[in-house]
């Protein structure tokens, strides 16, 4: 299986203007930064509430706390752990109970990572709501979940795959959908 | 970065695994220690499946950190102990695997006095099976508990000098740990009388010592062993009491190992032979660490083995 690179939906100036509104838009509906928890689903969901974080510090002047989520011991299909075996550490910054947490991954697609990431939140306790914000939402859900805060919404066919990259992983920041060929 | 799959359908010895393969199971550990310490200490990821403790030897220690792991990864656990199993009424042990392969479970975890017995049901058996300690061949899981311990406290394997004390003959956690540290690239001592220590252990690129002084000597990592009093050590001694003056670890001698060196032991431990409750008890002493290392490490086995057996499936 190939992947081709069609086009580039965001560039890294983009994706930063993306996430500056997104940023807004979280304190808008939060009022504010109190009993706000900004938390990244691993991999790239954890470069994402960096940035929003950042941004969110500049916009009301005060940083809200941050935490990382690794999903893989909630996922559904455990056949997917022989290919992608590693399992990495989950952390909160302080008690979830009564915060407002407001999840972040890249993509936004079946909706199964999210259903997954809300499992594994009630393990760490009661909070008051879950938010969820995504940088794509590319649609073809398969459960009923809905991104709060959407950075773009992507049309996309089946053989499609959105690649997103931040420079903290990947070397350089971009939203790119790339196209699945079958070989020969 | 692309990370090591894992292939392995069986986890039976350290000695089937790559560099790669270890530090795989390793890594995948140390985040499982992170569960422990969460308010639910459960994960739902082996829900539904079942896992078979099949103990032909008695060990209360490993059988309650495999049955501790599988529950906090939500699977089913059943318990076969020697007392009251079929082999004391004559079964033979195929037979007992025909009968086990008709329950279904997922995983079986062996404990065996003879070695190559999980080998042998692994070959029989369609489910994954966990080699729990075989005679004194191999026990993969506490070898991998004592290397996660060292990371933890050393932040590396490679380049640590490690000193293993007491047998080293009958010892299967010795030669798994053997396999295991020199693999990752430490420099590994094994010190024990005469009768404990076999000819041509150094072939496993081991320093062969038969006093405690020069093995302990700039260590890192003191592994003191326990002394088998319930199976051959009696015989091989001619007095505890000769033992423990000359192979006990007490304050004194740690004092020849480096000033930041731990303190492992697999337990249980007979105070007072092959370790003084100074040591035991003292600030260097991990011997605790280790027992909640072994449950991350043995629900690290058993993720990666169910990734195996979904893929084949």
């Amino acid at each position: 299986m190939n992947l081709v690179a069609k086009a580039t939906i965001l560039d890294a100036a983009e994706t930063a203007r993306v996430l500056r509104r997104m940023a807004g838009e979280i304190v808008e509906a939060q009022r504010g930064v109190e009993g706000l928890i900004i938390v990244g689903i691993r991999s790239r969901g954890v470069p994402m509430a960096e940035a929003i974080c950042t941004e969110i510090e500049r916009l009301e002047g005060k940083r809200p706390p941050m935490g990382t989520l690794d999903i893989t011991l909630y996922r559904d299909d455990l056949s997917l752990i022989a290919p992608k075996p590693v399992v990495r550490e989950s952390h909160l910054p302080e008690d979830i109970e009564g915060k407002v947490l407001v999840l972040c991954d890249d993509v936004l697609y079946t909706g199964r990572t999210a259903r997954a990431a809300l499992d594994a939140l009630v393990d760490f306790g009661r909070p008051r709501a879950i938010r969820l914000a995504v940088l794509v939402d590319r649609g073809w859900r398969e459960l009923p979940i809905h991104a709060d805060f959407v950075g773009r919404k992507v049309p996309t066919r089946a053989n499609e795959v959105i690649k997103v990259s931040f420079e903290a992983i990947d070397g350089e920041t971009s939203v790119q959908i790339l196209e699945r060929q079958a070989e020969g | 970065m692309t990370e090591p799959a894992w292939t392995r359908k069986d986890l039976l010895g350290i000695g089937e695994l790559s560099v790669a393969e270890i530090e795989l199971i390793l890594n995948t550990a140390e985040s499982f220690a992170e569960v422990a310490e969460r308010p639910v200490k459960k994960v739902p990821t082996l829900r539904g499946k079942t896992v078979v403790n099949l103990f032909f030897e008695p060990s209360t220690r490993t059988r309650v950190s495999f049955e501790i792991a599988a529950q906090r990864l939500s699977a089913d656990v059943v318990n076969f102990t020697s007392a009251g199993s079929s082999q004391v009424k004559g079964e033979t042990l195929a037979d007992t695997a025909k009968n086990i392969a008709s329950m279904a479970p997922d995983f079986v975890v062996v404990r065996h006095a003879h070695a190559g017995v999980p080998a042998m049901l692994a070959r029989q058996l369609e489910c994954g099976v966990v080699n729990a300690g075989d005679g004194a061949h191999e026990h993969p899981t506490q070898a991998l508990l004592d290397a996660t311990t060292i990371r933890l406290h050393k932040g590396r394997i490679a380049g640590l000098t490690v000193a293993m004390v007491g047998d080293i003959m009958h010892s299967r956690v010795v030669r798994s740990n053997i396999l295991l540290l020199t693999r990752l690239g430490a420099r590994v001592r094994v010190a024990g009388p005469r009768t404990m220590v076999p000819r041509g252990i150094e072939t496993l690129g081991v320093e062969v010592h038969h006093e405690l002084e020069p093995a302990l000597a700039g260590a890192d990592v003191v592994m003191m062993l326990r002394l088998q009093l319930e199976r051959q050590s009696r015989t091989l001694l001619p007095s505890l009491s000769e033992y423990s003056r000359l192979f006990g670890l007490d304050a004194e001698r740690m004092r020849l190992a480096k000033p930041d060196a731990i303190v492992l032991h697999p337990g249980p431990m007979n105070r007072g032979v092959e370790i003084t409750s100074e040591v035991a008890d003292g600030s260097q002493s991990v011997i605790l660490e280790q027992v909640g290392q072994g449950v991350a490490v043995r629900m690290a086995a058993l993720y990666l083995l169910a990734g195996t057996r979904e893929a084949r499936s």
